[in-house]
């Protein structure tokens, strides 16, 4: 039996091992929701939070491209009011929107003869059909992760795509590294997902993260 | 505990017993004795045969327990799986350490069979006895002259060590060998791997002398992480390369039915070879070739790579070939250019590939050979169109103006040349310690051509083809650079 962090939870376990995500805050009302924004240029994403949501897009609890603080306000109401008592909800995810060309999919899943390993692969709509995905066994060496970015075939993605900043390599082996840390220091682990990684300004991004422990780990 | 004198008996028996020798020249146990006869072995053979039978004129015995005690270290076993653990026993009692037990009827055929599988090991275990299999083909040694197989073929002597999950692709394997002329020093099929596997042969030629590159067939692993981590030890201390079956859905579910491998998602064995530096090659061919280049090749320093050909077509495809691997084409140095500008006449590709345009007096090929090898801006040297002038040889050698017209003088100047060529190249590179590799068609199509020849006799391997000879530098050229990667990053960053 295994059990799912929130969002919310996954990402700042993740955090600590240095995964980066966009800045964001949980809000339990519109006002935290709408002081929170005060920050930032917007538009913003929002998104119901809990550990037990499934079908999270097809209910409508994403919402992406909020600008101005009524329409904030009015969306994380609206967000609050649809949560279900079987979501165990804690709030409403609230970040500014990332914008980039480039997704990768990243992520931890155990395979069943060899145990933990780091998956990096290419993201966004057409990925499964494309399926450039390279795997590693964690714990990676810094050479192996390199080695995952150059065993991918869609290397031509990593420079100056279609006008875009070219991809810090380095950066994105970090976010490797990070998740075999993650890896072997998250007790019980399950698996790791964190997709989409958006390149933004060149730099990897983490927009939805998703840890799976054992419930084991849970109740300890 | 199995330790390296077990392993020792194995390969190096100071003498051997066929159990269930038989008189019928289609059963294991008459093809196992036939072998290790036929080939030079140079230690006592012992057979047994339960009515005392004379196989291949050698008088047998009833049962282990009557021959020598002290003197057979290698039992290779081809009795009933039944009558096996008295067997056992009976060797242990002999001094026997190590047993290959042919005998089918263990895990391969349902729950029963692995039942008596695992009984054997416990046994065997008690015993200190090392088992291979079972329903194995059997073991070749050849610095022990050593055939104890029930299939062909055997190989000349080398420093490739195969091990395989299949019988039949340790056959394919020195059936390359024989072809090549790249040899073998120990093969192995571990049949069910009940006691040892891939992996223990593999730790065991890591640390034998006569042994330079791992030559492996696997269709799957029990326990991957352990697996891996020993394979990674292996892989420090000597290459390995890997022909995985199984890599699709339906080769998977093949190798399931054939040694019981559970599934596991090809790219995470594809991803664990590159991690633990084994060489992953996708056929049976590319493995050969990746094992020759390693034993018989220096390491290239570099990614840096020249090609240098007599004519352009094959240039081309070469360069071509290079696209998709991490060599080099570089351009060529301005100092050999200019040296090469002496050398050539203006024609010439003045590129790399280095393309001697045809322009050649007869010292022409051997001067652009010494000074391209081990020039200090190269790591390795890929050679092509060794061989045509003397293949011209064989067609007037064999026509019907043989010998007149000047024809016997000027095949054998052709022959002369060419192994001459090879002579030179070869010699360039062990002075320099810079890796050349020399392709043709040749090599299958006509063995006995000149150059082919010299390739041969050198002790080195003749590529069927450029685009193969550069795989298996490209091979060469990961395992440095991830070799060299220790020395900057020993272990894990966790």
């Amino acid at each position: 039996m295994s059990a799912t962090l929130s969002e919310s939870e996954s990402k700042r376990l993740l955090s600590n091992f240095g995964v980066p995500f966009l800045p964001e805050t949980l809000a339990t009302n519109s006002a935290q929701a709408v002081e929170f924004s005060l920050g930032f240029a917007g538009p913003f994403a929002l998104k119901l939070c809990g550990s037990n949501i499934a079908h999270k897009s097809e209910r409508g609890l994403v919402c992406l491209g909020v600008s101005g603080a009524e329409s904030i306000r009015r969306t994380c109401q609206q967000l609050l009011d649809a949560a279900r008592p079987e979501d165990n909800a804690t709030g409403v995810l609230i970040a500014p929107m990332a914008t980039g060309l480039r997704e990768f999919i990243a992520g931890i899943s155990v395979d069943p003869v060899f145990g933990p390993t780091v998956v990096f692969g290419l993201g966004g709509v057409l990925a499964e059909a494309i399926a450039d995905v390279t795997v590693r066994l964690a714990p990676l060496r810094r050479y192996d992760a390199i080695d995952m970015l150059h065993s991918l075939r869609s290397q031509s993605l990593f420079g100056s795509f279609r006008s875009e900043t070219p991809i810090d390599l380095d950066a994105l082996a970090d976010l490797l590294c990070a998740l075999s840390k993650a890896s072997s220091e998250i007790p019980d682990l399950v698996s790791i997902d964190l997709n989409p990684v958006m390149i933004v300004d060149g730099l990897p991004v983490a927009l939805d993260a998703l840890v799976e422990v054992g419930t084991h780990a849970v109740s300890a | 505990m199995i330790s390296a004198e077990h392993f020792k008996a194995l390969f190096d028996p100071r003498s051997i017993v066929v159990a269930g020798a038989s008189t019928h020249p289609g059963k294991f146990g008459f093809v196992a004795l036939h072998n290790i006869l036929s080939c030079g072995y140079g230690g006592n053979v012992y057979a047994t045969n339960r009515e005392r039978a004379e196989v291949l004129g050698l008088q047998t015995y009833a049962d282990l327990t009557e021959i020598p005690d002290g003197v057979v270290d290698l039992v290779f076993v081809c009795t009933p799986a039944s009558t096996n653990p008295e067997l056992l026993r009976q060797a242990a009692a002999k001094g026997i350490r190590a047993a290959f037990i042919a005998s089918a009827g263990y895990g391969e055929s349902g729950e029963d069979g692995k039942e008596l599988q695992h009984q054997l090991v416990e046994l065997a275990d008690e015993l200190n006895l090392l088992i291979v299999g079972p329903n194995g083909q059997g073991l070749v040694s050849t610095p022990s002259k050593l055939c104890a197989q029930i299939v062909a073929p055997y190989p000349p002597a080398g420093r490739i060590g195969i091990a395989s999950q299949s019988g039949n692709f340790v056959s394919s394997f020195m059936n390359l060998s024989r072809q090549s002329g790249v040899g073998v020093s120990r093969a192995i099929s571990v049949g069910n791997a009940a006691q040892v596997g891939v992996i223990d042969m593999l730790e065991f030629y890591a640390d034998d002398p006569e042994t330079a590159v791992g030559l492996v067939y696997l269709e799957g692993v029990a326990n991957g992480r352990e697996f891996a981590d020993r394979l990674a030890a292996v892989c420090r201390r000597m290459p390995v390369v890997i022909v995985k079956g199984g890599a699709s859905g339906s080769g998977a579910k093949a190798a399931a039915s054939h040694t019981g491998s559970l599934a596991t998602d090809d790219r995470v064995f594809d991803g664990m070879c590159r991690q633990v530096g084994a060489t992953r090659a996708a056929s049976i061919a590319e493995a050969f070739d990746a094992a020759a280049a390693f034993a018989t090749l220096p390491a290239p320093a570099g990614p840096r790579l020249a090609i240098v050909t007599t004519v352009g077509g094959w240039g081309v495809l070469a360069a071509d070939a290079t696209a998709t691997t991490n060599l080099e084409l570089v351009d060529v140095p301005s100092d050999l250019r200019s040296r090469l500008d002496g050398l050539l006449p203006p024609r010439w590709s003045r590129n790399n590939p280095i393309d001697l345009a045809g322009g050649e007096t007869k010292d022409t090929v051997p001067d652009v050979l010494e000074a391209v090898v081990g020039h200090s801006e190269i790591d390795a040297v890929l050679v092509l169109g060794m061989g045509i002038q003397s293949n011209q040889g064989k067609l007037e050698r064999e026509g019907p103006f043989y010998p007149d017209h000047g024809l016997e003088r000027i095949v054998n100047f052709h022959d002369r040349q060419d192994s001459r060529y090879v002579d030179v190249a070869m010699q360039a590179s062990a002075t320099s310690g810079t890796p050349v590799l020399i392709a043709s068609e040749l090599s299958i199509a006509d063995p006995t051509n000149a150059a082919v020849s010299a390739v041969r006799g050198a002790g080195r391997y003749c590529f069927p083809s450029a685009e193969r000879a550069v795989k298996a530098l490209h091979f060469m050229h990961e395992r440095e650079r991830w070799l060299k990667s220790f020395e900057i990053e020993p272990t894990s960053t966790n």
